[in-house]
């Protein structure tokens, strides 16, 4: 048996475990192995509306992410991006005050829903953010902990290993295993994140503007990862850089911010989304044709 | 370096020159009044130093002074007497403070670092009475320890717990004395640690206790360590409480937790020979004096060693 089937399994399995234990129904074809960006969806929203304390953040999202694509979400500073995307994996609850309205399904059982444990919602969506935030521990330390609190302990070494791999780390680090992790690079630190949230086999990677903390090279060397890791994962990436979405995204979700009449609250709105290259040669909203150009933001 | 082909005139050489020399001038040139206002401010804020310094230099020389002549193995091997100062040691009030602190540790570590983590983690910020908690926390610290004293004798050597004169109960009251000082320092050890380390285990999938339990407790041990070693040694200072709860006995045996026969501490038998008119039985409380500020000097320094070998910076 070639060895990325036997992984495939055994990663099908494990998500159907967490998904029902996330009290979300697996139906039967889901979590089929194939490639391309076509086909059912991660995400639906409709109408999604979120407010931190009253305040509105975001009203009206609309959109459906669908499996193993790159989607992007673009648009000026404060429109909303990262607050939509932290609905994705209920952050969101981590904030007091944060309100999240509206129907917000992932593979068709409502991410919001009574019976659905955050904790585990987080297993089966993980996330990178913006700046690197390794554990103060070493590397191996690192990447384990994510298997370490599901309970597989079982073979960590060769967890750590293919997690390390499928971020790009491995060659690097792995004469240095126990040193510290702060004593990567900023990009390493990075990929390190990476790792560690692929240790878990998520169904799905939120990234929060990965690489915007980061040199060129690292970027490049971060989104060449993004465009392989896109053959197991769905990824969807919040940058404010609008050449990564063109270069690594399949789809792309415009946002802008909207002010009210006396222009004292705004909030973001869904503008346009859809493929990629539509919206940056082709876009059907004036708005998104006068941001991708540059003439705005 | 050359200028242009003709463009550095003898005219321009010298404007260059008188640009250059103002320059200079203007960047070593300090006002007189200036200089003088900075070296008397400094001297006040050294004078500051050397009066505080000064202070705490003469008690310490004149504990060694007097209490020199006195130390001597005896002084922790013997038990005090009252007749035979060449013969009278600090033994029962040693082995008692030594169990004294030991019961404040095993008391005050669980209890503070709970109270900590919980009013870090768990507890909701924006509630009135978590507001209130705060407040009061700060107070407590700030109580005289007499009013321990006081306390212990009310609850825990008499009232509810009922313990009597008991070392448990001289504990108990310095554990309460220096609780509050070790749920502050264990709160600041906690918050310092970062949120993005919370959020990244969270994001994970790890449970709050999860991510407490494994990311913010060992970032913040060295800092509770520190705070733990602090409040011991300030509880083994402490006179005034002891004296209220039970450590007023003479004792000449070897003190044990729970015997009611009583028990004694170091500052307690410092204060005993201290109020003898002979002069011998004032140079022992000396010599008890520089052998409790020993013990204090090699908690504080290892307490310091611990947090800077230990600290973590973000």
């Amino acid at each position: 048996m070639a060895p990325d089937e036997s992984r495939a399994e055994s990663g099908r399995e494990m998500r159907e475990a967490a998904a029902a234990r996330a009290g979300i129904a697996v139906r039967p074809d889901e979590f089929q192995q194939r490639g391309g960006s076509s086909g059912e969806k991660v995400f639906e929203l409709k109408g999604v509306d979120v407010r931190y304390s009253g305040v509105a953040a975001v009203k009206s999202i609309a959109m459906d992410v669908h499996r193993k694509d790159v989607t992007a979400l673009i648009g000026p500073s404060g429109c909303g991006k990262s607050t939509l995307l932290r609905c994705l994996n209920r952050m969101n609850d981590l904030i007091p005050g944060a309100e999240v309205e509206g129907e917000l399904l992932y593979h068709g059982e409502d991410l919001y829903g009574p019976q659905v444990d955050p904790v585990q919602v987080r297993k089966l969506i993980g996330m990178v953010f913006q700046k690197p935030n390794p554990f103060p521990k070493s590397i191996y330390d690192n990447v384990a902990f994510g298997p370490r609190v599901l309970g597989r302990k079982d073979d960590l070494d060769a967890t750590v290993e293919k997690a390390l791999r499928g971020a790009a780390l491995w060659e690097e680090v792995k004469d240095r295993l126990e040193s510290n992790a702060f004593g990567l690079s900023g990009g390493q630190q990075q990929r390190l994140c990476i790792a560690r949230c692929i240790a878990v086999e998520p169904d799905t990677i939120l990234m929060d503007e990965p690489c915007s903390a980061l040199d060129p090279i690292s970027t490049g060397k971060i989104e060449d990862l993004m465009i392989e890791l896109k053959q197991e994962f769905s990824i969807v990436i919040v940058t404010h850089n609008m050449q990564q979405a063109a270069r690594v995204s399949d789809r792309t979700a415009f946002l802008m911010v909207e002010l009210d009449a006396d222009e004292d609250n705004r909030w973001g709105r869904l503008v346009e989304y859809d493929e990629t290259e539509k919206i940056f040669t082709n876009p059907k909203d004036q708005r998104t044709e006068d941001y991708v150009s540059g003439k705005v933001g | 370096m050359s200028g242009g082909p003709s463009s550095v005139t003898p005219r321009n050489r010298l404007a260059i020159a008188g640009a250059r020399a103002t320059t200079a001038a203007m960047l070593r040139d300090q006002p007189r009044g200036d200089v003088i206002r900075n070296a008397a401010f400094a001297g006040l804020l050294f004078l500051a130093v050397v009066i505080a310094l000064a202070g705490l230099l003469a008690l310490l020389i004149q504990a060694f002074v007097e209490g020199a002549p006195a130390l001597s193995p005896d002084l922790i091997t013997n038990p005090p007497s009252t007749i035979f100062p060449e013969k009278a040691g600090f033994r029962p009030a040693i082995i008692g403070s030594l169990q004294l602190i030991a019961g404040v540790i095993v008391f005050v570590v669980p209890v503070g670092i709970g109270a900590a983590i919980y009013l870090e983690e768990y507890a909701d910020k924006s509630r009135w009475w978590n507001r209130l908690i705060e407040v009061n926390i700060q107070n407590l610290a700030a109580v005289p320890s007499i009013i321990y004293g006081i306390l212990g004798l009310a609850f825990i050597v008499r009232g509810p717990l009922d313990l009597g004169f008991i070392l448990v109960a001289g504990s108990l009251t310095l554990a309460l004395l220096v609780l509050p000082m070790v749920i502050i320092v264990a709160r600041e050890a906690i918050k310092a640690v970062p949120d993005s380390i919370r959020q990244g285990s969270l994001a994970l999938g790890a449970t709050q206790w999860q991510t407490i339990r494994s990311q913010v407790l060992p970032a913040s041990i060295p800092g509770i360590a520190t705070g733990v070693i602090l409040a011991v040694s300030r509880a083994l200072g402490e006179t005034a409480p002891l004296l209220l709860v039970g450590a007023t006995v003479f004792v000449t045996f070897d003190p044990t937790p729970f015997s009611p026969d009583g028990y004694s501490a170091m500052p307690v038998q410092i204060f005993n020979y201290a109020l003898r008119p002979q002069e011998e039985f004032q140079a022992l409380a000396f010599a008890g004096i520089i052998v409790l500020l020993a013990v204090l000097l090699v908690m504080n320094s290892f307490a310091i060693w611990l947090r800077n070998r230990y600290e973590q910076r973000w």
